[in-house]
């Protein structure tokens, strides 16, 4: 490691060999580090799990523009939408087809746990409408009652989700009516619910007889090929002037979602603010480190100083060393972040992971943050005055 | 006005340490030439000014009063950048060795040809080992400094401030940690610098038995240049 960092220095690697002569500091450093980066891991990964989790229910859908109410800020919050105006939507030569989509939280009793299922009340006939997975078993959707079952929900096991089938279907009490799973599909458990169920919209009338057919939560549209989204939503709103309802492409749709989990909602900013304790609990340990290092050996730096080594040697020794603890750090960081975030995931059932760009990210921003730490830390050098050594 | 044949010219060199009332000086009208390849030994009681004149001759302190011309160069208003520039042509051994605890005999002495920018790895290490090997340290190179005695220590120090060939070395006490044979090779190996580089030596020590092989003797008192004793003859 000397030679080679000795290689691309051009010079004795001071920082290197300052760092593993003391051998406890330097693993309680590194400890520090890694702590600092299993912190933003944690964070980040909660918060990249939400944006996941936010966009899997989108993804059950193929849709071209979506029409909610003016506060549905959520695909499971807000207003309703009157239907009516999936009709006028239809008076426009792109869009050629609509359909209405409710959303609810069914409550399943489990008996020793209690689990809410985000369910879509559809169309069973639009199968355009659905993501090919589950486009293809729609059709059992046409029974009364009839349900499928999100395989991934918390709570379900592995050997029960597998069970389900037309033949084996799982039946199940829910808002006093007996439901009937006939099939299953990929959900998996989010921050608003612990899965999702698929049922027909005379099903979820049924279940919700509050609710009227005429007043489903969002109208999905799909245009003719070619079309563009956005250009389309604009037309509509002009179209369908009411100022209670928000038309707008369903990717917008999306990213608002996202953006509103992420900054608005309070486990949003709360991981933002996980993520940004992480790298200043990281910037701390490296600054104390480091000053604690540059404190210990001012009588040596002083000596060099009247040897006639400048400012910018001392700066590159400093960060030499930053830069090591921030990469070697990284290290353990990235190994117990991966296994802690695995942990969750399975014990959550969140899409809880540490994607490659996370990685490249934190691990770019610890090696900054670290050099950052010690460009600071070199502010203690202008107390190794060379006229003191004599 | 700067002369070749002198590494330092110091006249009407005056210094304070503190301001107002607490203002003291410490240095008096000092005026002073030393010739290359000189080796000039420096004496004078604690406190009479030594240290200080030699912090102002390396460049370690800004000039107040009077001049200082080191090789060539007027130290009076040089800005920091040139001082550092500067200070690379000295070598300096203090009265602590002040090595580097992490780095090896070997590579403390890099130190000392690394600050005039890059050198030939190879030549670099077979320099330091040379140096080394002239002090005595053939078979402690690859040693830290806390397996070294203090003699060796300074030995490390010495040949530190030594390998870069320096134009002058500037030198506080440097063998006070010696038996007399290792300072008087210390002292050797200085002189013979001296005469092969015209290597200039300024060292304050209280070592009689050195004072003997002084070309010159300069005596500090209060601050006052006393004594300048010529002893080549």
């Amino acid at each position: 490691m000397s030679r080679l960092l000795e290689r691309l220095l051009g010079r004795l690697p001071i920082g290197w060999l300052q760092l593993v002569h003391q051998r406890g500091r330097f693993a309680a450093a590194l400890s520090g580090v890694a702590f600092a980066n299993v912190l933003v891991f944690v964070q980040l990964g909660l918060m990249s799990s939400m944006g996941v989790s936010t966009l899997r229910p989108y993804q059950f859908f193929q849709g071209d523009i979506l029409i909610s109410a003016a506060d549905a800020n959520t695909l499971t919050e807000g207003g309703n939408v009157a239907r009516q105006w999936m009709l006028q939507a239809l008076a426009d030569p792109d869009v050629v087809a609509g359909m209405g989509l409710f959303v609810a939280l069914v409550p399943w009793d489990r008996g020793e746990t209690d689990i809410s299922l985000t369910t879509f009340g559809i169309d069973p006939f639009r199968a355009d409408f659905l993501a090919p997975e589950i486009a293809a078993d729609i059709g059992v959707l046409q029974v009364q009652d009839a349900a499928i079952l999100d395989r991934l929900a918390r709570g379900l096991t592995q050997e029960e989700a597998a069970a389900i089938r037309l033949q084996t279907p799982l039946s199940f009490e829910s808002q006093g009516r007996t439901l009937t799973a006939y099939d299953t599909f990929a959900g998996g458990g989010g921050f608003g619910g612990d899965g999702y169920l698929l049922v027909s919209d005379q099903t979820f009338l049924s279940l919700f007889p509050a609710r009227s057919s005429g007043a489903p939560d969002h109208i999905l549209l799909r245009l003719s090929p070619g079309a563009q989204p956005d250009a389309v939503a604009d037309r509509l709103k002009t179209l369908i002037a009411d100022p209670t309802l928000r038309i707008r492409s369903y990717a917008d749709a999306m990213d608002e979602e996202v953006r509103f989990q992420q900054t608005q909602r309070p486990t949003g900013v709360i991981f933002g603010f996980g993520v940004l304790i992480g790298v200043l609990v990281g910037i701390v340990i490296v600054f104390q480190v480091l000053s604690a290092d540059v404190a210990d050996h001012l009588r040596e730096y002083a000596t060099f100083k009247a040897m006639g080594y400048g400012q910018s040697f001392f700066l590159g020794v400093v960060v030499e060393e930053a830069v090591i603890l921030g990469m070697l750090g990284f290290i353990p960081g990235v190994i117990a972040g991966w296994g802690i975030l695995t942990l969750m995931a399975r014990v959550t059932t969140l899409p809880l992971f540490i994607s490659f760009g996370m990685a490249v990210t934190v691990f770019i921003g610890t090696v900054v943050f670290s050099a950052l730490s010690g460009m600071i830390a070199t502010r203690r050098l202008a107390a190794a005055d060379p006229a003191d050594l004599f | 006005m700067p002369d070749e044949d002198f590494s330092i010219q110091a006249s009407a060199l005056n210094h304070w340490f503190g301001t107002g009332e607490a203002r003291k000086q410490a240095l008096f009208d000092i005026d002073l030439r030393i010739k290359r390849g000189s080796f000039v030994v420096m004496v004078g009681a604690s406190g009479s000014g030594k240290t200080t004149l030699l912090t102002l001759l390396g460049c370690l302190r800004e000039i107040q009063d009077g001049s200082v011309i080191l090789l060539g160069k007027e130290l009076r208003h040089a800005t920091p950048a040139q001082n550092v520039r500067l200070r690379r042509r000295l070598g300096f051994i203090f009265q602590a060795h002040n090595l580097h605890e992490s780095l090896t005999a070997r590579q403390n002495v890099l130190m000392g040809l690394q600050v005039k920018g890059h050198i030939d790895k190879t030549a670099s290490d077979r320099a330091a080992a040379h140096v080394l090997g002239l002090l005595g340290l053939a078979d402690r190179l690859d040693y830290l400094p806390a397996n070294l005695s203090g003699g060796q220590k300074q030995r490390v120090a010495i040949g530190r401030a030594i390998v870069g060939n320096p134009d002058v070395v500037l030198a506080d006490e440097p063998t006070a940690a010696l038996d007399w044979d290792t300072a008087a090779n210390v002292v050797d190996l200085l002189k013979r610098l001296g005469q092969a580089r015209g290597t200039s030596t300024l060292m304050v020590t209280h070592d009689n038995r050195i004072l003997d092989r002084a070309d010159r003797v300069l005596t500090l008192e209060d601050g006052r240049l006393v004594g300048d004793e010529d002893r080549r003859a």
